[in-house]
């Protein structure tokens, strides 16, 4: 057991192995998961996810939090909704419109972080209620759906010769943009510094408002494209368009190793927590596990990632300390 | 940064922001009669003896839910698993008369507040021993309790027949309801201020590290804030199957929103150390009569929502705005 | 390539809609056993599943698990429900998506928005499944039937009557409380209302306004008490949906405008029973939800058997209800709703 520990060099290495383990486990016990199909249902799924993943764990581990994300969403979708019915026809433009509104939404959350210095829990707790409440207002409980159904299907089209949708291609790539940034560059370094300590951070030279302000930026205008996603893909924007799905990303970027607290975590631990939630869900679902069922295991691994890497690090504490009260020659000073 | 200050300092420094608290919650108190006098302008049955009861009955469940909540965020944590801890006693309390009709009725008062106490030092437990955020906890077993509930009941309803004529009458009674509600806040306010286990909670939520070390058992104070959080909940749970008596799994839901919101509109400071129970109370009583003025003002009701963010945008601003005015004070008149 | 898969979605659909009778040869095969029961040639084996707006719902509790189960053991299928414990559309099509994978013969789904998860069914019939709509419905691109609880017209018709009857001779101002604003059964029941109310026997009531309670219990106890509070001579509310009637009953019950305010629509009788005993209700309606389930189990069992395609005209046997015709639009109706009072409800327990 000690050595299984001691093996695991981190949390995301837990993660890792428990999305093999749940592939492997599911492909040979639960007909069905072993086939292309599934994987082109878990991706379809997991795209908005990891979509608004990728700039959430750049936030988090800065130490702030954006709950707004899926108010953002919904928004955008509404806001698509309408220009539409009000006879914006191109789907560029449309799409344009929407990145627009995001980074927009996300550059109001940065403001009254950055620019009037409050938390950004309290913030984003607000705009959850004001983004979302602007949706029903311009939508009301209407929903828009006479898209050209030719959008639905470009948006769900499967990468020639596979089954998986081409926006997966999309999502890899913004994460290697977002890995680079984070991991290879002064930037990435700088974030962390921000998480650990602020005051350190300004001396390594970055502007930590400055910084902040423009990662809410780009959270909302991702969110914005998820937005864009779930319209094509569901051809309907409604005002309720991913409502709670805020706290689908927070639990995956959670599990995948990142600190509430900021300064830890990496990006890979998240995207594998995302696909692990993601095969998870679909697995059970598969198996005939209840919805009620799978809530409460939802529940359960948010509590596991965080309880699991504090248990991980005491145990290995636990260890180090005996190791070094086994050996009889080096002075301890009690 | 007090234990610097001088006495005298520390004296000014209390007349001060007592001063500005004071201020703080007679900006709700004003909002509140704008919005009560300008509704009762337009629509004069606004304040009709029915209005009046419907708007107590209605703020009761969220002012019990928003003091529990207060105790919490002064500690410098969050319980966003109110609204399921509701959910869960609410459907016991209809169940345990359903098994037992004849029970009365203080017996069930009292077995939805032990459930809620159990669901809190599930929450306090983990948090406390663990040390883990609960933020993330109690988004974990937000999921949990509700999953539990939602297996529980499984598709089945309790309807008003199921339980006594008596029970469902205290639930629809101005005065029994509204007792519940003061007596509540009137025992919070009245522990937080003059007990010393209650001064350790702001202790504690200003700088944990420094309450530790000053000999706080800041375990132990947590822990139970989370018991007082969930016995209030289970309270209001009970409260909620007495005045809606038709209830299923889904009782609640979402309810966690308004009640940080509420927190938050009435000055508790999301970050801990400063706030009182009667400012939360006021917001939510703020927040209740948003929701009934809208209809009675003809305006739509979409835009409930955003006006409660807008709300909770504002609230967070004024509180800054009022942090800084007090440091500039103190230090003018160093 | 979007060209070629909206063309290969075509294709499908024609298929499905069109051409079903030569791909169905196995069906119409009498199975050796039989069902006794129905002594239709309904294949034994079917996997039918049910997929209602939410898990957790009381009402489809009892037309799933009272309803759809029972038709589906007559015959002798697999009867399942499965479904989201929130009623989104998005999570309602990862549940479509689960039961195509399982190689579910019939899909009978209660549709959380009419387009959303068109995308999503369509793909599980290419997939050979059979989807039939119950409840609330899909575009009707989208599926092989719609079992119709009760026609806009029966439940208008009844609606109408049941609060002009309840208000009394001299009429006055009459709301709608409803469900959500874009539920497509509603805004057609509320449609027909107001064609309805043109008639002369109904001059006296006047509709003042339509408010939503989202299906929500509090939410539509609050507007319930919000129309109260807005309009002080209504005399009648109208709310034809389970949720909205009870909450606007409790609240009646409850205030001083008991016995004052008049209040009908569709309820379920163990919700209304006690609201029509204290008379704060003198009378709602619905149709029966087991047997709208049962109905959706036998039309989607004869499609997935191939006894009938879903055209206008056929006719199948559903079990103890007897024969149904398919109307226009591959529509089925259940059949006009029935009237609770105080005089029967106790005779019901759902």
């Amino acid at each position: 057991m000690r050595g299984v520990v001691r093996g695991l060099s981190s949390w995301e290495a837990v993660v890792v192995i428990a999305l093999v383990v749940v592939v492997a486990v599911g492909a040979l016990a639960i007909e069905g998961v072993a086939s292309p199909r599934f994987w082109r249902f878990v991706s379809l799924e997991v795209i908005p996810i990891a979509l608004i993943a990728l700039p959430m764990t750049l936030v988090i581990i800065t130490g702030e939090i954006d709950l707004s994300v899926a108010s953002v969403l919904g928004l955008t979708c509404a806001t698509m909704g309408q220009l539409w019915v009000w006879g914006v026809t191109s789907l560029p433009l449309l799409i344009a419109a929407a990145l627009l509104l995001g980074a927009l939404l996300g550059a109001v959350n940065g403001l009254f972080v950055t620019g009037f210095g409050l938390p950004s829990l309290a913030v984003t707790i607000g705009t959850l209620a004001l983004y979302r409440g602007l949706a029903y207002v311009i939508l009301g409980d209407r929903a828009v759906a006479d898209y050209p159904p030719e959008w639905a299907s470009a948006a769900i089209a499967p990468i020639p010769g596979l089954t998986i949708p081409w926006m997966i291609i999309v999502v890899a790539v913004l994460a290697a943009g977002f890995g680079v940034v984070l991991h290879a560059t002064p930037i990435g370094r700088g974030l962390y510094a921000m998480g650990n300590n602020a005051e350190a951070a300004r001396f390594t030279g970055i502007s930590v408002r400055r910084t902040t302000f423009w990662l809410f930026v780009a959270t909302g205008a991702m969110s914005a494209l998820a937005g864009v996603f779930w319209t094509l893909r569901y051809a309907s924007a409604r005002a309720d368009n991913g409502n709670g799905l805020e706290l689908a990303v927070i639990a995956a970027v959670l599990l995948g190793g990142v600190s509430i607290f900021g300064g830890r975590g990496r990006l890979a631990g998240v995207l594998a927590a995302v696909l692990l939630l993601g095969t998870l869900r679909n697995a059970l679902q598969l198996a005939d596990v209840p919805a009620n069922t799978l809530t409460i295991i939802t529940g359960s691994l948010l509590i596991v990632s965080v309880v699991g890497p504090n248990v991980v690090v005491k145990l290995r504490a636990r260890k180090d300390r005996s190791w070094q009260r086994g050996v009889p020659w080096r002075f301890s000073p009690r | 940064m007090t234990t610097t200050l001088a006495r005298s300092a520390s004296r000014r420094l209390r007349q001060e922001s007592s001063r500005l608290f004071v201020i703080r919650e007679l900006g709700i108190v004003a909002a509140l009669t704008l919005l009560v006098v300008v509704t009762t302008i337009v629509n004069p049955r606004f304040l009709t003896s029915q209005g009046i009861k419907d708007l107590l009955l209605g703020s009761t469940i969220l002012a019990i839910l928003a003091v529990g909540q207060t105790v919490v965020v002064i500690t410098r944590n969050v319980d966003l698993s109110a609204g399921s801890v509701l959910g869960l006693s609410a459907f016991a309390t209809g169940s345990l008369f359903v098994a037992a009709p004849g029970l009365p009725i203080p017996v069930a008062v009292v077995a939805g507040v032990l459930l809620g106490a159990a669901c809190g030092a599930v929450n306090g437990g983990l948090i406390a021993a663990v040390q883990v955020p609960s933020l993330v906890v109690t988004l974990g077993t937000l999921y949990v309790f509700r999953g539990i509930d939602y297996t529980w009941a499984s598709g089945r309803q309790i309807n008003a027949a199921d339980m006594p004529g008596a029970f469902l009458s205290m639930g629809n009674t101005t005065p029994v309801m509204t007792m519940f509600a003061i007596v509540v806040l009137v025992a919070a306010g009245y522990y937080l201020r003059a007990f010393r286990s209650g001064r350790e909670l702001y202790a504690i939520g200003s700088h944990p590290d420094a309450a530790r070390l000053a000999g706080i058992p800041v375990g132990r104070r947590v822990l139970a804030a989370f018991v007082v959080s969930g016995a209030l909940a289970g309270l209001a749970g009970v409260l909620y199957a007495a005045r809606f008596g038709t209830l299923d799994a889904n009782a609640g839901t979402g309810l966690e929103l308004n009640v940080v919101a509420a927190v938050v509109v009435g000055g508790v400071a999301i970050f801990g150390g400063s706030g009182s129970v009667y400012g939360a109370a006021i917001g939510a009583l703020l927040l209740t009569t948003i929701g009934s003025a809208l209809p009675a003002l003809g305006v739509s009701p979409f835009w409930q929502r955003a006006s409660v963010g807008a709300l909770i945008l504002a609230a967070i601003g004024l509180d800054r705005a009022l942090a800084v005015r007090l440091a500039r004070t103190l230090r003018s008149g160093r | 390539m979007a060209a070629r898969s909206a063309l290969a979605i075509l294709a499908a659909l024609s298929l499905a809609i069109g051409g079903c009778a030569s791909q169905e040869q196995p069906a119409t095969q009498p199975s050796p056993g039989g069902s006794a029961t129905s002594g239709t040639t309904i294949k034994e084996g079917l996997k039918i599943a049910f997929l209602p707006k939410q898990v957790n719902n009381p009402y489809f509790d009892t037309s799933d698990n009272k309803g759809g189960k029972p038709a589906v053991e007559e015959f002798k299928g697999a009867y399942s429900q499965t479904g989201p414990s929130e009623a989104s559309p998005s999570a309602q099509v990862s549940y479509i998506n689960t039961l195509s994978q399982q190689g579910t013969d019939v899909i009978v789904v209660s549709a959380n928005d009419k387009d959303a998860i068109c995308g999503a069914l369509t793909e599980a019939r290419q997939a050979g499944a059979k989807v039939v709509t119950y409840d609330s419905d899909t575009n009707p691109t989208c599926r092989d039937l719609f079992i119709n609880q009760a026609s806009a017209e029966g439940i208008a018709a009844s609606q109408i009557k049941l609060i002009s009857d309840a208000v009394g001779p001299d009429g006055g101002e009459i709301a709608i409380l409803s469900a959500t604003a874009n539920a497509t059964n509603q805004n057609a029941w509320i449609e027909m209302m107001k064609t309805e109310l043109g008639k002369p026997e109904y001059a006296k009531l006047k509709l003042v306004t339509t408010v939503y309670g989202d299906d929500d219990d509090q939410k539509s106890f609050q507007e319930a008490q919000g129309l109260l509070a807005s309009y002080p001579n209504l005399k009648g509310i109208i709310s034809p949906t389970t949720v909205g009637v009870a909450a606007a009953a409790r609240y009646l019950s409850g205030s001083e405008y008991k016995g004052k305010v008049q209040l009908t629509g569709l309820g379920t009788p163990n919700q209304m029973r006690a609201y029509v005993k204290d008379d704060t209700v003198k009378s709602f309606a619905l149709w029966n939800p087991a047997d709208l389930g049962y109905l959706a189990a036998y039309a989607g069992a004869a499609l997935a058997s191939g006894l009938i395609t879903g055209k206008e005209g056929e006719t199948f046997t559903a079990g103890k209800l007897g024969e149904y015709t398919v109307g226009k639009d591959g529509t089925v109706l259940l059949g006009d709703p029935f009237v609770f009072d105080k005089g029967n409800i106790d005779t019901f327990d759902f």
